[in-house]
């Protein structure tokens, strides 16, 4: 699996991808590429299709036309679990955690073993399953509560869950949906810590509208308005780019 | 005992010994052969009721069809006890002997196919299991796959069984249509209708029963159990855990099925006839109003739910049998507004904390994990 010698190695190869929900076009024509260990922040006004991307990227969403690589599979032929197994995370705007189980059972589920209905029943809390889970509740600084409910958690914990949900499952892509929304300002400066550690060695997507926060982690920006790339680069160059400022920034 | 407190924890664990106490010496020791052979028919709807437990309480998958899956059962046991009692010599007054009385009756003339091999008891046996448990697996392919849940497949259960019972009527040279198969006598020429065999019919069941709630725990703490847990819940969230959630469905959904045709099969041979008024609509609603009253996260529960509603049933229905309908109408109604979890978190919000409280003032030193009992309740 040499690939070195080609140009560029994309890791995820978003293109002309389009959705249209009854005629109307979420995303048009969209192309971008992400490489090995980038941090994107996808960033846009309401509507613009920043969610959808995901939800077409993990597969929650059908594309009508276009193709999305990742390492060089089509997810677009791809169910949802099966996306989830080559290595593409994703976490929900809202939190979405089990609510009814322990913080330890909510991580245990998104340990990558056992995923079959039969591997699930011969499935052993074995000391690996253990450590990892602990090593991940003291990353998202849930050490304490392994043994809580996830109903008793607040927000913020709930949010940091569904982040350590997903680093144990350790996805190559890592895609988050506004991490830091509804977050108290000392939450936020957890999470932003949070993020820097667990970015290393991975590339990240995010859609966030602090660009406080987008300032500190991103590679690359993108700025979506209606479906389509209004611009890409740096945080310097979007930001002083006359079109997103008229769009997006101004107001 | 050791083995025994890690598969179920205390309350558990003193539910298990109470049920097997009563079911195992009290009931027999205290009640009539008649009034036994009751509580055998109550328990075979407690089998149903175990696999709603899975399916319902833990999967969230709202069933209204398992009357076709009790069917199916019965009717595979019921069709080998026909057989064995048409016997040529049985039968001779009949135009064509050899064949079950119903088939004469409506001019068939010959054994048909699919009847044949239930000449065997080990094909009855397998096919007990395997029948309902394929017509599940289609089912639930049909509609895990295509992502059908919540009302639409509640609804398309209780239609399944309508159309069940519509074709066994129908076909009442084949099924003996509304009538369903009576005057079933012996199993491998052992007579199924004196006394004691009804005695000892009750403890096969009992012991079937024990085993079907030992595999219900056994899932329900494994890994697959707190998947389901997690499905009822954020069925998204655990399909982008890398889970394929229909295939879960499936599994829980073929589980219940298995259950419940164990229960019908126990109810042909128990009670000695199988007919469609055990697979319809109503019958399929009344499987999940058992599970409901005894609680649908509780697997001992729903086996005091079947006894104790089916009980009540026998009792208003012998002295107001037109209020009946009205009263389990009411119980569904009261259960799901005031007792969502049923009779055992009525148990385990009420009755459980004031013994524990007893307990605990009668000891100067509550022992340790006195306070993890709560936790790992059943009525999570």
């Amino acid at each position: 699996m040499l690939i070195g010698h080609q140009p560029k190695p994309f890791l995820l190869a978003v293109e002309a991808l389009t959705v249209s929900f009854d005629g109307f076009k979420a995303v048009n024509n969209l192309s971008f590429y992400v490489e090995e260990n980038e941090i994107r922040v996808i960033i846009g006004p309401n509507g613009a299709g920043k969610t959808t991307v995901l939800d077409l990227i993990c597969g929650k969403t059908k594309a009508t036309s276009g193709s999305i690589q990742f390492r060089g599979k089509e997810l677009t032929k791809l169910k949802e679990n099966q996306i989830v197994q080559t290595g593409v995370g994703r976490k929900f705007q809202t939190p979405s955690v089990f609510e009814d189980l322990t913080v330890f059972e909510n991580l245990e589920i998104s340990y990558p073993r056992g995923r079959t209905v039969f591997g699930s029943l011969a499935f052993q809390r074995d000391s690996a399953v253990k450590q990892r889970v602990e090593e991940v509740a003291e990353m998202i600084f849930l050490q304490d509560r392994l043994d809580t409910y996830a109903d008793q958690l607040s927000h913020g914990q709930k949010q940091w869950l569904e982040i350590g949900m997903l680093l144990i499952q350790d996805p190559e892509l890592l895609m988050l949906d506004e991490p830091v929304a509804g977050m108290s300002v000392a939450e936020r400066a957890k999470t932003a810590e949070l993020l820097n550690r667990i970015i290393k060695d991975r590339s990240v997507l995010v859609i966030e509208h602090d660009m406080k926060f987008v300032e500190d982690i991103a590679h690359k920006v993108t700025v979506l308005h209606q479906g389509q790339i209004l611009s890409e680069g740096t945080m310097e160059k979007v930001k002083n780019d006359p079109k997103v400022i008229e769009v997006y920034l101004g107001h | 005992m050791i083995i025994n407190s890690r598969f179920f924890n205390r309350s558990e664990l003193i539910g298990f010994i109470a049920l097997a106490a009563i079911l195992f010496v009290i009931l027999p020791l205290s009640l009539d052969v008649f009034r036994l052979n009751l509580v055998a028919k109550y328990l075979t709807y407690a089998f149903v009721a175990i696999g709603l437990v899975l399916c319902w309480g833990y999967g969230g998958i709202l069933s209204l069809g398992q009357g076709v899956f009790f069917g199916l059962g019965g009717y595979c046991m019921a069709m080998f006890l026909k057989l064995e009692a048409s016997s040529v010599e049985n039968t001779k007054i009949q135009s064509t002997p050899g064949i079950p009385d119903f088939m004469d009756w409506n001019q068939v003339t010959a054994l048909p196919f699919f009847w044949q091999p239930f000449h065997s008891l080990t094909f009855t046996i397998a096919a007990i299991i395997l029948v309902p448990g394929l017509f599940a697996l289609i089912i639930g392919t049909a509609m895990f796959k295509r992502r059908v849940g919540g009302t639409y497949f509640a609804i398309i259960t209780q239609a399944i069984a309508a159309i069940m019972t519509i074709l066994i009527v129908g076909q009442q040279g084949y099924t003996g249509g509304i009538n369903g198969m009576t005057d079933l006598r012996t199993l491998k020429g052992w007579d199924i209708r004196p006394d004691h065999a009804k005695v000892i019919l009750y403890f096969v069941e009992v012991v079937l029963l024990f085993a079907c709630i030992g595999i219900a725990q056994f899932i329900r703490l494994t890994k697959l159990g707190r998947i389901l847990v997690a499905m009822r819940e954020q069925e998204d969230r655990v399909r982008f855990s890398g889970y394929s959630v229909a295939n879960f469905k499936i599994f829980a959904f073929c589980m219940a099925a298995i259950f419940a045709a164990i229960g019908g099969a126990m109810f042909a041979l128990n009670v000695g006839f199988m007919s469609p008024s055990f697979v319809g609509i109503v019958p399929s609603i009344e499987m999940v109003i058992y599970t409901a009253v005894g609680g649908r996260m509780s697997i001992f529960g729903a086996v005091w739910g079947s006894i104790l509603v089916n009980f009540a049933k026998t009792s208003l229905s012998e002295s107001f049998p037109q209020l009946w309908l009205f009263g389990l109408g009411a119980l569904f109604i009261a259960v799901v507004l005031a007792f969502p979890n049923g009779l055992s978190g009525i148990w385990q919000d009420h009755v459980q904390p004031r013994i524990d409280r007893l307990l605990a003032s009668r000891k100067s030193k509550p022992k340790d994990g006195w306070n993890s009992v709560a936790d790992g309740a059943p009525a999570e």
